[in-house]
Protein backbone atom coordinates (compact mmCIF):
# COMPACT_ATOMS: atom_id res chain seq x y z
CA UNK A 1 0.00 0.00 0.00
CA UNK A 2 1.41 3.43 -0.93
CA UNK A 3 1.51 6.26 1.57
CA UNK A 4 -1.38 8.10 -0.09
CA UNK A 5 -3.46 4.89 -0.09
CA UNK A 6 -2.72 4.48 3.60
CA UNK A 7 -3.77 8.06 4.30
CA UNK A 8 -6.96 7.51 2.32
CA UNK A 9 -7.73 4.39 4.29
CA UNK A 10 -7.19 6.12 7.63
CA UNK A 11 -9.38 9.04 6.53
CA UNK A 12 -12.09 6.65 5.40
CA UNK A 13 -11.97 4.89 8.73
CA UNK A 14 -12.19 8.14 10.66
CA UNK A 15 -15.14 9.20 8.53
CA UNK A 16 -16.95 5.93 9.07
CA UNK A 17 -16.25 6.05 12.81
CA UNK A 18 -17.79 9.47 13.14
CA UNK A 19 -20.71 7.93 11.25
CA UNK A 20 -21.05 5.31 13.96
CA UNK A 21 -21.05 8.00 16.64
CA UNK A 22 -24.07 9.60 14.99
CA UNK A 23 -26.04 6.33 15.18
CA UNK A 24 -27.24 7.04 18.70
CA UNK A 25 -29.81 9.57 17.50
CA UNK A 26 -31.46 6.89 15.33
CA UNK A 27 -32.65 5.01 18.44
CA UNK A 28 -35.72 6.67 20.00
CA UNK A 29 -35.66 4.47 23.11
CA UNK A 30 -32.32 5.96 24.14
CA UNK A 31 -33.66 9.51 24.42
CA UNK A 32 -35.43 9.07 27.74
CA UNK A 33 -34.65 9.53 31.42
CA UNK A 34 -34.70 6.88 34.13
CA UNK A 35 -34.96 8.11 37.73
CA UNK A 36 -34.23 11.61 36.49
CA UNK A 37 -31.01 10.60 34.67
CA UNK A 38 -30.58 10.28 30.89
CA UNK A 39 -30.70 6.55 30.10
CA UNK A 40 -27.38 4.76 29.63
CA UNK A 41 -28.20 1.43 27.99
CA UNK A 42 -25.44 -1.14 28.50
CA UNK A 43 -27.52 -4.30 28.14
CA UNK A 44 -27.49 -4.91 24.39
CA UNK A 45 -26.14 -8.45 24.83
CA UNK A 46 -29.51 -9.27 26.41
CA UNK A 47 -31.49 -7.36 23.80
CA UNK A 48 -30.59 -4.40 21.65
CA UNK A 49 -32.73 -1.32 21.00
CA UNK A 50 -34.27 -0.72 17.59
CA UNK A 51 -33.51 2.16 15.22
CA UNK A 52 -36.39 4.20 13.86
CA UNK A 53 -35.76 2.60 10.44
CA UNK A 54 -36.77 -0.79 11.86
CA UNK A 55 -39.72 0.51 13.88
CA UNK A 56 -41.09 2.44 10.88
CA UNK A 57 -40.59 -0.47 8.49
CA UNK A 58 -42.62 -2.75 10.75
CA UNK A 59 -45.35 -0.09 11.15
CA UNK A 60 -45.45 0.40 7.38
CA UNK A 61 -45.73 -3.34 6.78
CA UNK A 62 -48.46 -3.78 9.40
CA UNK A 63 -50.30 -0.65 8.21
CA UNK A 64 -50.33 -1.36 4.47
CA UNK A 65 -48.98 -4.73 3.37
CA UNK A 66 -49.98 -7.43 5.81
CA UNK A 67 -51.55 -10.69 4.67
CA UNK A 68 -50.47 -14.32 4.83
CA UNK A 69 -47.46 -15.27 2.74
CA UNK A 70 -47.17 -17.83 -0.11
CA UNK A 71 -50.93 -18.38 -0.17
CA UNK A 72 -53.27 -15.81 -1.66
CA UNK A 73 -53.49 -14.46 -5.19
CA UNK A 74 -54.55 -11.05 -3.94
CA UNK A 75 -52.38 -7.94 -3.86
CA UNK A 76 -51.70 -7.86 -0.14
CA UNK A 77 -50.59 -11.47 -0.03
CA UNK A 78 -48.25 -10.70 -2.90
CA UNK A 79 -46.83 -7.66 -1.09
CA UNK A 80 -46.40 -9.60 2.17
CA UNK A 81 -44.59 -12.39 0.35
CA UNK A 82 -42.33 -9.89 -1.41
CA UNK A 83 -41.45 -8.22 1.90
CA UNK A 84 -40.85 -11.54 3.67
CA UNK A 85 -38.75 -13.06 0.89
CA UNK A 86 -36.99 -9.76 0.17
CA UNK A 87 -35.77 -9.71 3.78
CA UNK A 88 -34.40 -13.23 3.30
CA UNK A 89 -32.35 -12.01 0.34
CA UNK A 90 -30.99 -9.11 2.40
CA UNK A 91 -29.96 -11.47 5.20
CA UNK A 92 -28.42 -13.94 2.75
CA UNK A 93 -26.15 -11.22 1.36
CA UNK A 94 -25.33 -9.92 4.85
CA UNK A 95 -23.92 -13.24 6.07
CA UNK A 96 -22.76 -14.15 2.54
CA UNK A 97 -24.65 -17.43 2.26
CA UNK A 98 -24.18 -18.95 -1.19
CA UNK A 99 -27.86 -19.62 -1.71
CA UNK A 100 -31.10 -18.16 -0.33
CA UNK A 101 -32.37 -21.70 0.31
CA UNK A 102 -29.74 -21.93 3.05
CA UNK A 103 -31.39 -19.13 5.06
CA UNK A 104 -34.16 -20.53 7.29
CA UNK A 105 -36.32 -18.26 9.40
CA UNK A 106 -36.70 -19.40 13.01
CA UNK A 107 -37.90 -17.75 16.21
CA UNK A 108 -34.29 -17.10 17.22
CA UNK A 109 -30.95 -18.68 18.03
CA UNK A 110 -32.51 -21.08 20.53
CA UNK A 111 -34.88 -22.54 17.98
CA UNK A 112 -32.15 -22.64 15.35
CA UNK A 113 -29.94 -24.78 17.62
CA UNK A 114 -32.83 -27.03 18.67
CA UNK A 115 -33.67 -27.54 15.00
CA UNK A 116 -30.15 -28.77 14.24
CA UNK A 117 -30.03 -30.88 17.40
CA UNK A 118 -33.29 -32.64 16.58
CA UNK A 119 -33.26 -32.82 12.77
CA UNK A 120 -29.57 -33.11 11.96
CA UNK A 121 -28.09 -34.79 15.01
CA UNK A 122 -30.70 -36.93 16.71
CA UNK A 123 -31.54 -39.22 13.77
CA UNK A 124 -27.93 -40.27 13.28
CA UNK A 125 -26.79 -40.47 16.90
CA UNK A 126 -26.50 -43.67 18.87
CA UNK A 127 -25.15 -44.85 22.22
CA UNK A 128 -21.51 -43.92 22.65
CA UNK A 129 -21.49 -41.13 20.03
CA UNK A 130 -20.13 -37.82 21.22
CA UNK A 131 -21.26 -34.20 21.00
CA UNK A 132 -18.66 -31.51 21.75
CA UNK A 133 -19.41 -28.08 23.25
CA UNK A 134 -17.28 -25.66 25.32
CA UNK A 135 -17.49 -24.48 28.91
CA UNK A 136 -18.50 -20.93 27.92
CA UNK A 137 -21.70 -21.78 26.03
CA UNK A 138 -25.05 -20.12 26.72
CA UNK A 139 -27.68 -22.54 28.09
CA UNK A 140 -29.29 -22.56 24.64
CA UNK A 141 -26.14 -24.20 23.27
CA UNK A 142 -25.99 -26.73 26.13
CA UNK A 143 -29.50 -27.95 26.90
CA UNK A 144 -30.57 -28.89 23.31
CA UNK A 145 -27.52 -31.21 23.17
CA UNK A 146 -28.27 -32.68 26.60
CA UNK A 147 -31.74 -33.52 25.27
CA UNK A 148 -30.22 -35.34 22.28
CA UNK A 149 -27.91 -37.22 24.66
CA UNK A 150 -30.89 -38.30 26.77
CA UNK A 151 -32.79 -39.35 23.65
CA UNK A 152 -29.96 -41.30 22.00
CA UNK A 153 -27.49 -42.34 24.69
CA UNK A 154 -24.84 -40.05 23.22
CA UNK A 155 -22.25 -38.41 25.46
CA UNK A 156 -21.66 -34.66 25.90
CA UNK A 157 -18.01 -33.56 25.96
CA UNK A 158 -17.06 -30.09 27.22
CA UNK A 159 -13.87 -28.22 26.31
CA UNK A 160 -12.48 -26.33 29.32
CA UNK A 161 -11.74 -22.59 29.55
CA UNK A 162 -8.94 -20.84 31.39
CA UNK A 163 -9.03 -18.02 33.96
CA UNK A 164 -9.08 -15.36 31.21
CA UNK A 165 -12.12 -17.01 29.63
CA UNK A 166 -10.25 -18.42 26.63
CA UNK A 167 -11.25 -21.81 25.26
CA UNK A 168 -8.43 -24.38 25.55
CA UNK A 169 -7.89 -24.92 21.83
CA UNK A 170 -5.34 -27.76 22.24
CA UNK A 171 -7.81 -29.76 24.30
CA UNK A 172 -10.59 -28.90 21.85
CA UNK A 173 -8.49 -30.29 18.98
CA UNK A 174 -7.73 -33.53 20.82
CA UNK A 175 -11.39 -33.93 21.82
CA UNK A 176 -12.42 -33.41 18.17
CA UNK A 177 -10.29 -36.43 17.33
CA UNK A 178 -12.18 -38.76 19.67
CA UNK A 179 -15.17 -39.69 17.52
CA UNK A 180 -17.18 -36.47 17.87
CA UNK A 181 -20.31 -36.25 15.67
CA UNK A 182 -20.82 -32.47 15.95
CA UNK A 183 -19.08 -29.46 17.47
CA UNK A 184 -21.43 -26.73 18.73
CA UNK A 185 -19.58 -23.56 19.70
CA UNK A 186 -20.21 -19.87 20.33
CA UNK A 187 -18.68 -17.25 18.06
CA UNK A 188 -18.66 -14.72 20.93
CA UNK A 189 -19.34 -15.66 24.57
CA UNK A 190 -22.40 -13.83 25.95
CA UNK A 191 -21.10 -13.85 29.53
CA UNK A 192 -17.40 -13.15 28.94
CA UNK A 193 -17.15 -11.58 25.49
CA UNK A 194 -14.48 -14.06 24.38
CA UNK A 195 -14.12 -14.16 20.58
CA UNK A 196 -13.43 -17.73 19.43
CA UNK A 197 -10.82 -18.22 16.66
CA UNK A 198 -13.44 -19.99 14.59
CA UNK A 199 -11.62 -20.30 11.31
CA UNK A 200 -8.87 -22.54 12.62
CA UNK A 201 -11.32 -24.47 14.83
CA UNK A 202 -13.58 -25.19 11.86
CA UNK A 203 -10.63 -26.14 9.63
CA UNK A 204 -9.46 -28.64 12.22
CA UNK A 205 -12.98 -30.03 12.74
CA UNK A 206 -13.48 -30.49 9.02
CA UNK A 207 -10.13 -32.24 8.66
CA UNK A 208 -11.65 -34.84 11.01
CA UNK A 209 -15.06 -34.78 9.25
CA UNK A 210 -16.77 -33.13 12.22
CA UNK A 211 -19.54 -30.70 11.25
CA UNK A 212 -19.69 -27.40 13.16
CA UNK A 213 -22.65 -25.38 14.42
CA UNK A 214 -21.86 -21.80 15.44
CA UNK A 215 -23.98 -19.87 17.96
CA UNK A 216 -23.56 -16.44 16.43
CA UNK A 217 -26.11 -14.51 18.50
CA UNK A 218 -23.48 -12.29 20.15
CA UNK A 219 -21.25 -11.92 17.10
CA UNK A 220 -23.46 -10.73 14.25
CA UNK A 221 -24.25 -7.24 15.65
CA UNK A 222 -20.58 -6.52 16.38
CA UNK A 223 -18.24 -8.06 13.77
CA UNK A 224 -18.46 -8.90 10.06
CA UNK A 225 -19.67 -12.49 9.58
CA UNK A 226 -19.12 -14.42 6.35
CA UNK A 227 -20.42 -17.99 6.57
CA UNK A 228 -18.61 -19.06 3.40
CA UNK A 229 -15.28 -17.73 4.62
CA UNK A 230 -15.81 -19.42 8.01
CA UNK A 231 -16.98 -22.55 6.18
CA UNK A 232 -19.27 -23.36 9.14
CA UNK A 233 -21.97 -25.97 8.53
CA UNK A 234 -24.64 -24.17 10.58
CA UNK A 235 -24.81 -20.62 11.93
CA UNK A 236 -27.56 -19.48 14.32
CA UNK A 237 -28.53 -15.88 15.07
CA UNK A 238 -31.27 -13.80 16.72
CA UNK A 239 -32.96 -10.66 15.37
CA UNK A 240 -33.37 -8.90 18.70
CA UNK A 241 -29.64 -8.88 19.45
CA UNK A 242 -28.96 -7.04 16.17
CA UNK A 243 -31.47 -4.17 16.34
CA UNK A 244 -34.38 -6.22 14.96
CA UNK A 245 -37.58 -7.46 16.63
CA UNK A 246 -37.86 -10.33 19.12
CA UNK A 247 -39.23 -13.70 18.02
CA UNK A 248 -37.31 -13.83 14.74
CA UNK A 249 -33.96 -15.38 13.96
CA UNK A 250 -32.06 -17.32 11.34
CA UNK A 251 -30.58 -20.72 10.89
CA UNK A 252 -27.99 -20.78 8.12
CA UNK A 253 -27.21 -24.33 7.01
CA UNK A 254 -25.23 -25.70 4.10
CA UNK A 255 -27.70 -26.77 1.45
CA UNK A 256 -26.55 -30.38 1.17
CA UNK A 257 -26.95 -30.83 4.94
CA UNK A 258 -30.36 -29.12 5.18
CA UNK A 259 -31.53 -31.12 2.16
CA UNK A 260 -30.76 -34.44 3.83
CA UNK A 261 -32.45 -33.51 7.11
CA UNK A 262 -36.05 -34.43 7.98
CA UNK A 263 -38.43 -31.54 8.80
CA UNK A 264 -38.34 -30.16 12.35
CA UNK A 265 -42.06 -29.42 12.56
CA UNK A 266 -45.01 -30.40 10.40
CA UNK A 267 -47.74 -28.07 9.19
CA UNK A 268 -48.76 -25.68 6.45
CA UNK A 269 -46.18 -24.13 4.10
CA UNK A 270 -43.63 -26.93 4.59
CA UNK A 271 -45.43 -29.32 2.21
CA UNK A 272 -45.83 -29.77 -1.51
CA UNK A 273 -48.63 -32.32 -1.40
CA UNK A 274 -50.56 -33.88 1.46
CA UNK A 275 -52.75 -36.97 1.39
CA UNK A 276 -53.56 -39.49 4.08
CA UNK A 277 -51.25 -41.92 2.31
CA UNK A 278 -48.30 -39.58 2.78
CA UNK A 279 -46.86 -36.11 2.36
CA UNK A 280 -44.26 -34.64 0.05
CA UNK A 281 -42.19 -31.96 1.75
CA UNK A 282 -41.58 -28.55 0.28
CA UNK A 283 -38.20 -27.39 -1.02
CA UNK A 284 -35.63 -25.57 1.08
CA UNK A 285 -35.88 -23.38 3.05
CA UNK A 286 -39.68 -23.84 3.36
CA UNK A 287 -39.32 -27.45 4.54
CA UNK A 288 -38.25 -25.95 7.89
CA UNK A 289 -40.84 -23.16 8.04
CA UNK A 290 -44.05 -24.88 9.09
CA UNK A 291 -47.07 -22.69 9.80
CA UNK A 292 -47.66 -18.98 9.24
CA UNK A 293 -44.30 -17.38 10.05
CA UNK A 294 -43.39 -14.23 11.96
CA UNK A 295 -43.73 -12.07 8.85
CA UNK A 296 -43.41 -8.64 10.46
CA UNK A 297 -40.45 -9.94 12.47
CA UNK A 298 -38.71 -10.98 9.26
CA UNK A 299 -39.47 -7.62 7.67
CA UNK A 300 -38.06 -5.86 10.74
CA UNK A 301 -34.96 -8.04 10.72
CA UNK A 302 -34.41 -7.21 7.06
CA UNK A 303 -34.62 -3.50 7.94
CA UNK A 304 -32.15 -4.00 10.80
CA UNK A 305 -29.67 -5.68 8.45
CA UNK A 306 -30.07 -2.83 5.96
CA UNK A 307 -29.32 -0.42 8.80
CA UNK A 308 -26.19 -2.33 9.87
CA UNK A 309 -24.98 -2.51 6.27
CA UNK A 310 -25.47 1.21 5.79
CA UNK A 311 -23.27 1.88 8.83
CA UNK A 312 -20.84 -0.82 7.71
CA UNK A 313 -19.77 -3.79 9.83
CA UNK A 314 -16.08 -2.95 9.58
CA UNK A 315 -16.76 0.52 10.96
CA UNK A 316 -18.97 -0.95 13.72
CA UNK A 317 -16.32 -3.48 14.65
CA UNK A 318 -13.50 -0.91 14.78
CA UNK A 319 -15.59 1.58 16.79
CA UNK A 320 -16.80 -1.01 19.31
CA UNK A 321 -13.36 -2.56 19.72
CA UNK A 322 -11.91 0.77 20.81
CA UNK A 323 -14.91 1.43 23.08
CA UNK A 324 -14.65 -2.00 24.74
CA UNK A 325 -10.98 -1.40 25.46
CA UNK A 326 -11.88 1.93 27.03
CA UNK A 327 -14.64 0.31 29.13
CA UNK A 328 -12.48 -2.58 30.36
CA UNK A 329 -9.66 -0.14 31.12
CA UNK A 330 -11.90 2.28 33.05
CA UNK A 331 -13.63 -0.49 35.00
CA UNK A 332 -10.29 -2.12 35.78
CA UNK A 333 -9.10 1.11 37.40
CA UNK A 334 -12.00 1.24 39.88
CA UNK A 335 -10.84 0.17 43.32
CA UNK A 336 -12.50 -3.14 44.21
CA UNK A 337 -13.50 -4.15 40.67
CA UNK A 338 -12.70 -7.69 39.57
CA UNK A 339 -12.94 -8.12 35.81
CA UNK A 340 -14.38 -11.48 34.73
CA UNK A 341 -13.45 -12.40 31.16
CA UNK A 342 -10.12 -10.94 30.06
CA UNK A 343 -9.44 -12.85 26.83
CA UNK A 344 -7.12 -11.24 24.31
CA UNK A 345 -9.78 -11.16 21.59
CA UNK A 346 -13.18 -9.99 22.75
CA UNK A 347 -16.32 -8.28 21.52
CA UNK A 348 -18.90 -6.06 23.22
CA UNK A 349 -19.03 -7.57 26.71
CA UNK A 350 -17.34 -6.92 30.05
CA UNK A 351 -18.45 -8.86 33.13
CA UNK A 352 -17.27 -7.71 36.54
CA UNK A 353 -17.80 -7.75 40.30
CA UNK A 354 -17.48 -4.81 42.70
CA UNK A 355 -16.12 -5.58 46.18
CA UNK A 356 -18.45 -8.10 47.83
CA UNK A 357 -21.58 -6.32 46.58
CA UNK A 358 -24.01 -8.83 45.10
CA UNK A 359 -24.59 -8.17 41.38
CA UNK A 360 -28.33 -7.69 41.95
CA UNK A 361 -27.77 -4.97 44.50
CA UNK A 362 -25.35 -3.34 42.09
CA UNK A 363 -27.91 -3.60 39.27
CA UNK A 364 -30.61 -1.92 41.37
CA UNK A 365 -28.32 0.96 42.41
CA UNK A 366 -27.06 1.49 38.85
CA UNK A 367 -30.63 1.50 37.57
CA UNK A 368 -31.39 4.36 39.95
CA UNK A 369 -28.50 6.23 38.37
CA UNK A 370 -30.08 5.64 34.95
CA UNK A 371 -27.55 2.95 33.98
CA UNK A 372 -29.03 -0.32 32.66
CA UNK A 373 -26.78 -3.37 32.94
CA UNK A 374 -27.48 -7.09 33.22
CA UNK A 375 -26.87 -8.89 36.49
CA UNK A 376 -27.02 -12.59 37.26
CA UNK A 377 -25.74 -15.73 35.59
CA UNK A 378 -26.46 -14.62 32.00
CA UNK A 379 -27.88 -18.07 31.13
CA UNK A 380 -24.36 -19.42 31.50
CA UNK A 381 -24.39 -21.10 34.93
CA UNK A 382 -21.36 -23.33 34.14
CA UNK A 383 -19.31 -20.17 33.50
CA UNK A 384 -20.37 -18.75 36.89
CA UNK A 385 -19.47 -22.06 38.56
CA UNK A 386 -16.05 -21.92 36.89
CA UNK A 387 -15.32 -18.54 38.47
CA UNK A 388 -16.97 -19.55 41.75
CA UNK A 389 -19.46 -16.66 41.69
CA UNK A 390 -23.28 -16.66 41.87
CA UNK A 391 -23.41 -14.16 39.03
CA UNK A 392 -21.74 -11.07 37.65
CA UNK A 393 -22.60 -7.56 36.59
CA UNK A 394 -22.30 -7.34 32.82
CA UNK A 395 -22.00 -4.19 30.74
CA UNK A 396 -22.43 -4.81 27.02
CA UNK A 397 -21.95 -2.39 24.16
CA UNK A 398 -23.60 -1.71 20.85
CA UNK A 399 -22.90 0.79 18.11
CA UNK A 400 -25.01 3.46 19.87
CA UNK A 401 -22.86 3.58 23.02
CA UNK A 402 -20.07 6.08 23.60
CA UNK A 403 -17.42 7.04 26.16
CA UNK A 404 -19.90 9.18 28.11
CA UNK A 405 -21.94 6.02 28.79
CA UNK A 406 -18.90 4.32 30.26
CA UNK A 407 -18.00 7.36 32.37
CA UNK A 408 -21.57 7.32 33.74
CA UNK A 409 -21.23 3.61 34.56
CA UNK A 410 -18.00 4.21 36.45
CA UNK A 411 -19.52 7.18 38.32
CA UNK A 412 -22.52 5.04 39.31
CA UNK A 413 -20.17 2.43 40.79
CA UNK A 414 -18.96 5.11 43.19
CA UNK A 415 -22.56 5.57 44.40
CA UNK A 416 -22.82 1.83 45.00
CA UNK A 417 -19.60 1.84 46.99
CA UNK A 418 -20.87 4.74 49.07
CA UNK A 419 -24.20 3.06 49.87
CA UNK A 420 -22.47 -0.15 50.86
CA UNK A 421 -19.87 1.77 52.84
CA UNK A 422 -16.96 0.41 50.84
CA UNK B 1 -38.88 16.89 44.71
CA UNK B 2 -36.88 16.12 41.59
CA UNK B 3 -36.96 12.63 40.10
CA UNK B 4 -33.28 12.21 40.95
CA UNK B 5 -33.78 13.13 44.60
CA UNK B 6 -36.82 10.90 44.92
CA UNK B 7 -34.87 8.06 43.37
CA UNK B 8 -32.00 8.61 45.83
CA UNK B 9 -34.41 8.55 48.76
CA UNK B 10 -35.93 5.29 47.55
CA UNK B 11 -32.47 3.76 47.30
CA UNK B 12 -31.55 4.85 50.83
CA UNK B 13 -34.90 3.51 52.00
CA UNK B 14 -34.15 0.13 50.41
CA UNK B 15 -30.60 -0.12 51.71
CA UNK B 16 -31.30 1.08 55.27
CA UNK B 17 -28.55 0.67 57.82
CA UNK B 18 -30.40 -2.21 59.50
CA UNK B 19 -30.62 -4.10 56.19
CA UNK B 20 -26.95 -3.51 55.37
CA UNK B 21 -25.98 -4.56 58.89
CA UNK B 22 -27.85 -7.87 58.62
CA UNK B 23 -26.49 -8.45 55.10
CA UNK B 24 -22.91 -7.88 56.26
CA UNK B 25 -23.24 -9.83 59.51
CA UNK B 26 -26.10 -12.27 59.15
CA UNK B 27 -27.46 -13.57 62.49
CA UNK B 28 -27.93 -17.29 63.11
CA UNK B 29 -25.93 -18.16 60.01
CA UNK B 30 -24.97 -21.78 59.42
CA UNK B 31 -26.43 -25.24 59.55
CA UNK B 32 -28.67 -26.13 62.52
CA UNK B 33 -27.73 -29.58 63.76
CA UNK B 34 -30.72 -31.57 64.95
CA UNK B 35 -33.23 -29.38 63.11
CA UNK B 36 -36.75 -30.81 63.01
CA UNK B 37 -37.84 -28.79 59.96
CA UNK B 38 -36.02 -27.24 57.03
CA UNK B 39 -36.70 -25.98 53.52
CA UNK B 40 -34.79 -24.53 50.61
CA UNK B 41 -35.60 -21.31 48.78
CA UNK B 42 -34.09 -20.90 45.32
CA UNK B 43 -34.50 -18.09 42.79
CA UNK B 44 -32.61 -19.59 39.88
CA UNK B 45 -32.72 -16.49 37.68
CA UNK B 46 -31.31 -14.34 40.50
CA UNK B 47 -28.94 -16.95 41.86
CA UNK B 48 -30.30 -16.60 45.40
CA UNK B 49 -30.14 -19.91 47.26
CA UNK B 50 -30.99 -20.23 50.96
CA UNK B 51 -31.74 -23.13 53.29
CA UNK B 52 -33.60 -22.42 56.51
CA UNK B 53 -33.58 -24.76 59.52
CA UNK B 54 -35.92 -24.84 62.53
CA UNK B 55 -36.13 -26.77 65.75
CA UNK B 56 -39.81 -26.93 66.56
CA UNK B 57 -40.93 -28.30 69.95
CA UNK B 58 -43.82 -30.75 70.13
CA UNK B 59 -45.98 -27.91 71.53
CA UNK B 60 -45.38 -25.87 68.36
CA UNK B 61 -42.78 -23.40 69.65
CA UNK B 62 -39.80 -22.57 67.45
CA UNK B 63 -36.88 -23.10 69.81
CA UNK B 64 -34.13 -22.35 67.29
CA UNK B 65 -33.64 -21.20 63.70
CA UNK B 66 -30.63 -20.87 61.42
CA UNK B 67 -29.98 -20.38 57.74
CA UNK B 68 -27.21 -20.85 55.22
CA UNK B 69 -26.68 -20.04 51.57
CA UNK B 70 -25.94 -17.00 49.45
CA UNK B 71 -27.86 -14.20 47.87
CA UNK B 72 -28.15 -10.46 47.46
CA UNK B 73 -28.15 -8.07 50.43
CA UNK B 74 -31.96 -7.99 50.54
CA UNK B 75 -32.48 -11.77 50.56
CA UNK B 76 -29.73 -12.40 53.13
CA UNK B 77 -30.88 -9.56 55.40
CA UNK B 78 -34.45 -10.80 55.18
CA UNK B 79 -33.41 -14.34 56.16
CA UNK B 80 -31.32 -13.00 59.03
CA UNK B 81 -34.21 -10.84 60.30
CA UNK B 82 -36.49 -13.86 59.95
CA UNK B 83 -34.39 -15.99 62.28
CA UNK B 84 -34.15 -13.11 64.78
CA UNK B 85 -37.92 -12.68 64.66
CA UNK B 86 -39.29 -16.21 64.85
CA UNK B 87 -37.12 -17.82 67.56
CA UNK B 88 -39.44 -18.27 70.54
CA UNK B 89 -42.62 -17.82 68.54
CA UNK B 90 -45.36 -20.39 68.01
CA UNK B 91 -45.45 -21.57 64.39
CA UNK B 92 -48.89 -19.97 63.91
CA UNK B 93 -47.49 -16.59 64.92
CA UNK B 94 -44.49 -17.07 62.62
CA UNK B 95 -46.89 -17.83 59.76
CA UNK B 96 -48.77 -14.62 60.64
CA UNK B 97 -45.56 -12.68 60.04
CA UNK B 98 -45.09 -14.56 56.75
CA UNK B 99 -48.50 -13.67 55.35
CA UNK B 100 -48.40 -10.11 56.68
CA UNK B 101 -44.97 -9.42 55.23
CA UNK B 102 -45.71 -10.98 51.84
CA UNK B 103 -49.01 -9.16 51.40
CA UNK B 104 -47.58 -5.81 52.54
CA UNK B 105 -44.41 -5.94 50.46
CA UNK B 106 -46.33 -6.95 47.36
CA UNK B 107 -48.86 -4.17 47.96
CA UNK B 108 -51.78 -6.58 48.27
CA UNK B 109 -52.63 -5.78 51.90
CA UNK B 110 -55.80 -3.71 52.35
CA UNK B 111 -56.57 -1.43 55.28
CA UNK B 112 -58.48 -3.41 57.87
CA UNK B 113 -57.11 -6.78 56.72
CA UNK B 114 -55.65 -9.00 59.40
CA UNK B 115 -52.33 -8.77 57.50
CA UNK B 116 -52.25 -5.00 57.72
CA UNK B 117 -52.75 -5.00 61.51
CA UNK B 118 -49.80 -7.30 62.36
CA UNK B 119 -47.02 -5.34 64.09
CA UNK B 120 -43.98 -6.12 61.92
CA UNK B 121 -41.49 -4.80 64.48
CA UNK B 122 -38.06 -4.40 62.93
CA UNK B 123 -39.24 -6.20 59.79
CA UNK B 124 -40.61 -2.82 58.68
CA UNK B 125 -37.02 -2.21 57.54
CA UNK B 126 -37.87 -4.45 54.60
CA UNK B 127 -40.69 -2.18 53.46
CA UNK B 128 -38.27 -0.20 51.27
CA UNK B 129 -38.59 -2.94 48.63
CA UNK B 130 -42.17 -1.88 47.89
CA UNK B 131 -40.76 0.72 45.47
CA UNK B 132 -38.67 -1.98 43.75
CA UNK B 133 -41.09 -4.54 42.29
CA UNK B 134 -38.24 -6.65 40.87
CA UNK B 135 -36.73 -7.04 44.37
CA UNK B 136 -39.85 -8.10 46.31
CA UNK B 137 -39.02 -11.70 45.42
CA UNK B 138 -35.64 -11.30 47.14
CA UNK B 139 -37.20 -10.04 50.37
CA UNK B 140 -39.85 -12.77 50.52
CA UNK B 141 -37.74 -15.82 49.55
CA UNK B 142 -36.74 -16.82 53.10
CA UNK B 143 -40.31 -16.34 54.28
CA UNK B 144 -41.73 -18.66 51.65
CA UNK B 145 -39.11 -21.19 52.74
CA UNK B 146 -40.33 -20.78 56.34
CA UNK B 147 -43.90 -21.44 55.22
CA UNK B 148 -42.75 -24.54 53.37
CA UNK B 149 -40.63 -25.83 56.27
CA UNK B 150 -43.46 -25.48 58.79
CA UNK B 151 -45.77 -27.34 56.40
CA UNK B 152 -43.12 -30.02 55.85
CA UNK B 153 -42.67 -29.11 52.18
CA UNK B 154 -39.90 -31.08 50.54
CA UNK B 155 -39.60 -29.32 47.18
CA UNK B 156 -37.54 -26.10 47.08
CA UNK B 157 -39.67 -22.95 46.96
CA UNK B 158 -39.15 -20.07 44.59
CA UNK B 159 -40.53 -16.54 44.40
CA UNK B 160 -39.62 -15.87 40.78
Amino acid sequence: MTMSEQINKVTELAASQSGVEKCRQDFPCLTQSISGHPLVYLDSAASSQQPLAVIEKVVEYQSHDHANVHRGVHTLSHRATEAYEGARDVIQKFINAENRSEVVYTSGTTESINLVAQSFCRPKMTTGDKILITHLEHHSNIVPWQLVCEQTGAELLVTPIDEAGEVDIDTLFSQLDSGVKILAIAHVSNALGTLIPLKKVIEKAHSLDVPVLVDGAQAVPHIPVDVQELDCDFYALSGHKMFGPTGIGILFGKEKLLDAMPPYQGGGDMILEVSFAGTTYNDLPYKFEAGTPNISGAVGLGAAVNYLQAVGMNAVSTYEHELLQYMSGQLGQVDGVRLIGTAADKASVQSFLLDDIHPHDLGTILDHEGVAIRTGHHCAMPVMDFYGVPGTARASLALYNNRDDIDRLVAALATAKEIFGR
Amino acid sequence: MSAQMQSQEELRDLYRELILDHARSPRHFGKLEGATHSAEGINPLCGDKLRIYFSIDPDGHISDAKFEGSGCAISVASASLLTDTVIGLKTDDALDFFSALVSRLSGRAKTGDHESTVDLGKLVALEGVKEFPSRVKCATLAWHALNSAIHDGSAPVTTE
